[in-house]
């Protein structure tokens, strides 16, 4: 909401400066975004009188003027408007001028070879309308020499106030001064309240058939205005709110909104036939409003229809076919109170948006149609002549007089600041409410009254508000909340503490955190789909569509861009949720660490030759090294196939607690994939779901279970197995292990080998296996047991025992 | 007998010009060994008077014993020698380059959220979530939004065609605040939480993302008003900058999910920083020369029906909810001027404004981390 100084002062009487004004309408919640006087943009431009005006010598089009500013020292001035002519009061742009509409410097300047000391200027381009066809006209008693901004009250500093969308009382000029009486910056003048009586008759019948959605709908007709330009002191109030000037009846309609809150419409009624009547539009009606765009309509909005068909979609926008134009004679003005859902609703299915509608949408003043009508009246009256009819009074908006029970109390038990009872009905009394006071059974409480244009106060916590705000919101002393008693507990849920643990172990093994988009193009996402995904109605992008169901595209996509810009390494992680289809139609959104490894490991070094790319085991170091963190119980995880399509069938696995239970997954990835995501190279990856890690048992204790470090030194002994090429080491390795649970305390692969000495379809396998004694050193009949233990047990898999 | 001292002589020479082991080897089984001549010496003792053989064999004893030091002391001489040799061949040029571990980083989002928990985890305020794929239901009906409601519209929301089994319109949360309704109806009162997390929003410019991290704040008991609102902010604000000379503005305004509403600026002044950027930097009122207001949080005291729809009794309970943006207050603290650049994934960034893995927040060891 934007209006000049003057037009505030217009209702408020006052000797605050602009200063003292924009600080108070922070503190009581008008926020103020900015302050700007348009005579600064103007300095330079003058008014100046045209004394002779002659053919340029070299250019048909151009004539060479004599501008007097009235210092008896005429300048010459090199013109192309048609309209420039001897005698005529125009406005001059002089050198140093900055032009409003591009920003150009005004220069002496020869042009065609004639000397020119400025610019007599177009209202476009200073910026204050569309007309371009000739200069400015000023009246011929203008002062001459003057700076036209003062001269068009232009010189006038405009305040820019942001409203909040429960303050439709402040879409108006009229509300801010009453907000900032009630703040004791001034006294609120009344509003005029001449009424028209009317000499005739209305002789169009006016009527609501849609008493829901149009409850109350007055009117009259004006005969014999003459709608041409409105008045210069309306013009500068209306472009200092931001608006162009268009004709006087439509100007004056929008000046009663921006002064009072109240829209309006007039008709020229000429082009209407027969009773004005409020009612649904109907099914396939339609209408071209006055943004000249077309617009269908149903019967769940409230139009303003004739015999002939809608003339108006009813609180939002009016129609070009009845609008008032240069050649309106008679006009009939609506001021209609329309139900605020209806309106909300029908500009919201019409993606229609207007002054009107974002007032009504919020609620109108429901005691201001008459007086509106009759100010409306009043000023056509005045500008455009003509006659008025009686005016006609359909229906009623709905009442208000809403009362609000209130203790005083509550200003410091809810707002936590005592305001004295007397300052609390000052500063009510102030906003319009009426308080009485009622007494229950000893304690006394307040019965207010809220005023009928406060629609959103419908609570003893807005009338806290009203007082607190006004009183002053600084004041509020603070008050330290109570500490809670004992010692502090930790409040981060096990799963957060988690999130935490994990990310600073990733961080530290030499990863580095992105925070990537939640969303994905449909064709990245889709590669990493198993179920339908979540794909946005009204994406902002067609990159930005499908939601993630994976935090590997997005990591991907980011190790392009950095591949892109040259990184040779590339080491990302990501936690964060990933989104699937859950039950009842709600999301499933699971807490998620993906990581993805790109380029070279370790880059060429004297150490070790040449760079050397990642590979699957270092994604499975990263999987194994993150689930430890995250407190996974890593030794008895099992590495399963079944990645997904994402992965290199051969060179992925998943990590499972149990055959269903899938933990991780890593690998690397798909060579389609890496090629989808135009990455080079292989890339490798892994998923950890951080939701299906068990809990660490006996989480609920500090206390360990007890242990004394063995005497006896541990054993390790050698073992080498012929087992099928296709059979998984880590397989063999955990039989191993398993085969004496007793002496047995790890086994570990130390060697691969395939190739000569080797049979073909198989491969050696050499495992280390350290043997712990408990109470006696190892004879050698153990040391035999556990070896042919071990032996059979390797047998099962189809291992044999290397000689 | 008179020959041991020149046998003394003699063999203390040869030990001093020894210049193998294998040759001092050959002195001390020349001397010392079992054909030794210090050997054959000992052994003609025995065909000695008492007399004779107690002088004789103290002088050969103590022949003997000063050859056989003085034979270790030339072999620790030689090993030393031989080791100072041997070391000098095996010299390494440290000045290459040791095989490296790369170091990793923490995004600013995720530090500064640490920093919040922690700050708030002081003030007893737990870590609360919600999803980010909510109901119509939860992000504005709960929230004194109704269908109607013009702030509906100002929020830019992301919908998705679906609908829940309820029939509540699926999207995207527009703000944390879903979060304060779902632990209200799980936890019941008295609450103290805060809500990190992801938000979305349809615009995008300079300083708007689609996506970006919003905190939520809520505390919910008997007595609460905006006193204990302002402190809670003014203590909040105060850690995470780490100055006392935070000056904070409040103003009217209005959101409606609280009754009555407050933004809160904080004031600031512009520092020249490091190649003639200025920056914002926090502290001092906005009314000090020099310095202006910024706004940073949004709040105030909860609106009844918000109470009711997170099924509590409005007249036993109030409390205080504010809100504000994660990344923001990032920028501010830390210095980032794009918001875009919080998204991209550039390890060159990350480099620079990331955090190291073990700069984790604590009260005892500081909650922000120097520059």
């Amino acid at each position: 909401m934007k209006f000049s100084l003057s037009w505030l002062k217009d209702h408020l009487d006052t000797d605050a400066t602009i200063t003292q004004i924009a600080a108070k309408l922070n503190a009581i919640g008008l926020e103020v975004e900015g302050i700007e006087n348009p005579a600064e943009a103007l300095a330079g431009f003058r008014v100046a009188r045209v004394l002779t005006a002659d053919r340029h010598p070299d250019a048909d089009k151009l004539q060479v003027l004599s501008v007097d500013l009235g210092d008896g020292q005429p300048l010459q001035v090199v013109c192309g408007a048609p309209n420039a002519r001897a005698g005529m009061v125009g406005v001059l742009g002089t050198p140093g001028a900055v032009v409003p509409s591009n920003g150009m410097e005004m220069r002496k300047a020869a042009i065609r070879g004639v000397e020119s000391n400025g610019m007599m200027c177009s209202s476009r381009e200073l910026d204050l309308g569309d007309d371009h066809d000739g200069i400015i006209e000023l009246p011929a008693d203008a002062p001459i020499g003057s700076e036209f901004a003062a001269f068009a009250h232009l010189d006038d500093p405009v305040i820019d106030v942001s409203i909040t969308p429960n303050r439709p009382d402040c879409m108006g000029v009229y509300g801010i001064a009453r907000d900032l009486a009630a703040a004791g910056l001034g006294t609120l003048k009344p509003v005029a309240d001449r009424v028209h009586p009317g000499a005739f008759a209305c002789p169009v019948e006016i009527r609501s058939d849609d008493r829901e959605g149009c409850p109350a709908f007055f009117g009259r007709v004006i005969k014999g205005v003459t709608n041409a330009q409105s008045p210069a002191w309306m013009q500068a109030r209306l472009k200092s709110a931001g608006q162009r000037s268009i004709s006087a009846l439509v100007d004056i309609t929008n000046y009663v909104m921006l002064t009072y809150g109240r829209p309006s419409h007039a008709y020229d009624l000429a082009r209407l036939n027969g009773a004005v009547v409020a009612r649904r539009a109907l099914p396939g009606e339609g209408i071209t409003a006055l943004n000249e765009k077309h617009y269908l309509l149903d019967d769940s909005m409230t139009v303003i229809a004739d015999d002939n068909g809608v003339h108006d979609i009813a609180g939002i926008m009016g129609g070009e076919h009845s609008g008032c134009g240069e050649d309106t004679r008679d006009v009939l003005l609506e001021v209609a109170y329309f139900d605020p859902e209806r309106i909300a609703h029908t500009g919201r299915t019409l993606t229609l948006t207007s002054d009107a509608r974002s007032r009504f949408e919020r609620g109108v003043d429901t005691d201001f149609l008459a007086p509106g009508l009759e100010i409306l009246t009043g000023l056509i009256l005045d500008i455009c002549g003509g006659e008025a009819s009686e005016a006609v009074h359909v229906g009623a908006a709905p009442a208000g007089g809403k009362v609000v029970r209130y203790e005083p109390k509550l200003a410091e038990t809810l707002g936590g600041i005592a305001v004295p009872d007397e300052e609390q009905r000052r500063i009510l009394t102030a906003l319009g409410f009426e308080i009485a006071t009622v007494s229950d059974g000893g304690a006394d409480h307040w019965a207010v009254t809220v005023p009928s244009w406060r629609p959103d106060v419908d609570g003893a916590p807005d009338i806290v508000e009203e007082v607190i705000r006004i009183h002053g919101l600084d004041d509020v002393p603070s008050v330290a909340l109570p500490r809670a008693e004992g010692v502090a507990k930790p409040t981060a849920t096990p799963m957060q503490a988690r999130e935490r643990r994990v990310r600073r172990a990733a961080a530290a093994r030499g990863l580095n955190e992105a925070i990537t988009w939640s969303f994905l193009p449909m064709a990245e996402a889709e590669a990493f789909a198993d179920e339908p995904l979540w794909v946005l109605a009204n994406p902002i992008s067609e990159d930005m569509k499908a939601m993630r169901p994976s935090l590997v595209p997005g990591l991907l996509m980011a190790a392009r861009r950095n591949m892109a810009r040259g990184a040779s390494s590339v080491r990302l992680f990501e936690i964060g949720r990933r989104y699937l289809r859950g039950n009842g139609g709600a999301s499933d959104e699971r807490l998620t660490i993906a990581v993805v490894l790109a380029g070279d490991r370790t880059q060429r070094s004297w150490q070790s030759g040449k760079a050397q790319k990642f590979d699957a085991f270092d994604a499975k170091a990263e999987a194994i090294a993150l689930l430890e963190t995250a407190g996974a119980p890593v030794a008895n995880l099992m590495v399963m196939g079944e990645a997904g399509a994402q992965y290199h069938p051969g060179q992925s696995a998943t990590l499972r607690l149990g055959p269903k239970n899938v933990l991780a997954r890593f690998g690397t990835l798909h060579p389609r994939v890496a090629r989808l995501f135009d990455l080079d190279g292989p890339v490798v990856g892994a998923e950890i779901d951080l939701e299906t890690i068990p809990a660490r048992k006996g989480a609920a204790t500090f206390t360990r279970a007890s242990y004394t470090p063995p005497a006896l030194q541990a054993v390790s002994r050698d073992f080498a197995f012929l087992v099928p090429a296709d059979l998984p080491a880590g397989e063999l390795v955990r039989v191993v292990k398993g085969a004496d649970k007793k002496r047995i305390v790890d086994s570990r692969l130390f060697d691969e080998f395939r190739g000569a000495g080797v049979p073909e379809g198989q491969k050696s396998l050499a495992i280390e296996v350290t043997l712990q004694p408990v109470e006696a050193s190892f004879t050698d009949a153990d040391l035999k047991s556990v070896s042919e233990a071990i032996t059979v047990a390797a047998a099962k898999q189809g291992a044999i025992l290397r000689g | 007998m008179a020959d041991t001292d020149s046998l003394r002589a003699e063999a203390l020479a040869r030990i001093a010009e020894a210049q193998t082991l294998d040759a001092l080897e050959e002195h001390r089984l020349a001397y010392l060994g079992k054909k030794g001549s210090i050997s054959l010496l000992m052994k003609t003792l025995g065909g000695m008077s008492p007399e004779e053989r107690s002088e004789a064999g103290a002088k050969l004893n103590a022949l003997r014993t000063e050859v056989a030091d003085a034979i270790a002391a030339r072999k620790d001489t030689m090993e030393a020698a031989a080791l100072e040799s041997r070391l000098a061949s095996e010299t390494l040029d440290l000045s290459l380059p040791a095989p490296e571990m790369p170091m990793g980083s923490v995004h600013p989002v995720s530090q500064v959220m640490d920093e919040l928990a922690e700050i708030f985890a002081d003030m007893g305020f737990a870590v609360a979530t919600g999803p980010e794929i909510e109901d119509d239901w939860h992000n504005f009906t709960a929230l004194n939004m109704p269908e109607s409601h013009p702030a509906r519209a100002m929020h830019d929301t992301f919908y998705f065609p679906d609908a829940d089994e309820q029939g509540r319109q699926m999207l995207l949360r527009t703000h944390t605040s879903p979060v304060q309704i779902r632990t209200m109806l799980n936890e019941g009162a008295p609450l103290r939480i805060i809500a990190p997390g992801r938000v979305y929003r349809s615009d995008s410019d300079a300083t708007h993302t689609p996506m970006f991290h919003q905190i939520e704040g809520l505390v919910i008991d008997k007595g609460i008003h905006l006193g204990h609102l302002k402190w809670t902010l003014e203590t909040f604000l105060k850690a995470f900058f780490e100055r006392d000379d935070i000056v904070l503005r409040l103003r009217p305004s209005y959101f409606p999910f609280t009754e009555p509403s407050v933004e809160v600026d904080v004031g600031y002044s512009m520092e020249r920083g490091p190649g003639g950027t200025s920056r914002r930097v926090v502290g001092g009122s906005g009314d000090d020369d020099g310095h202006a207001w910024m706004e940073v949080l949004g709040s105030g005291m909860v609106n009844r029906r918000v109470i009711e729809f997170g099924g509590l009794d409005p007249d036993e309970w109030q409390g205080f909810a504010f809100g504000t943006g994660v990344d923001r207050l990032a920028m501010l603290k830390y210095g980032m001027d794009d918001l875009r650049a919080f998204f991209d994934g550039d390890l060159r960034w990350m480099k620079h404004y990331g955090f190291v893995g073990l700069d984790v927040p604590t009260l005892s060891g500081g909650v922000g981390v120097p520059a």
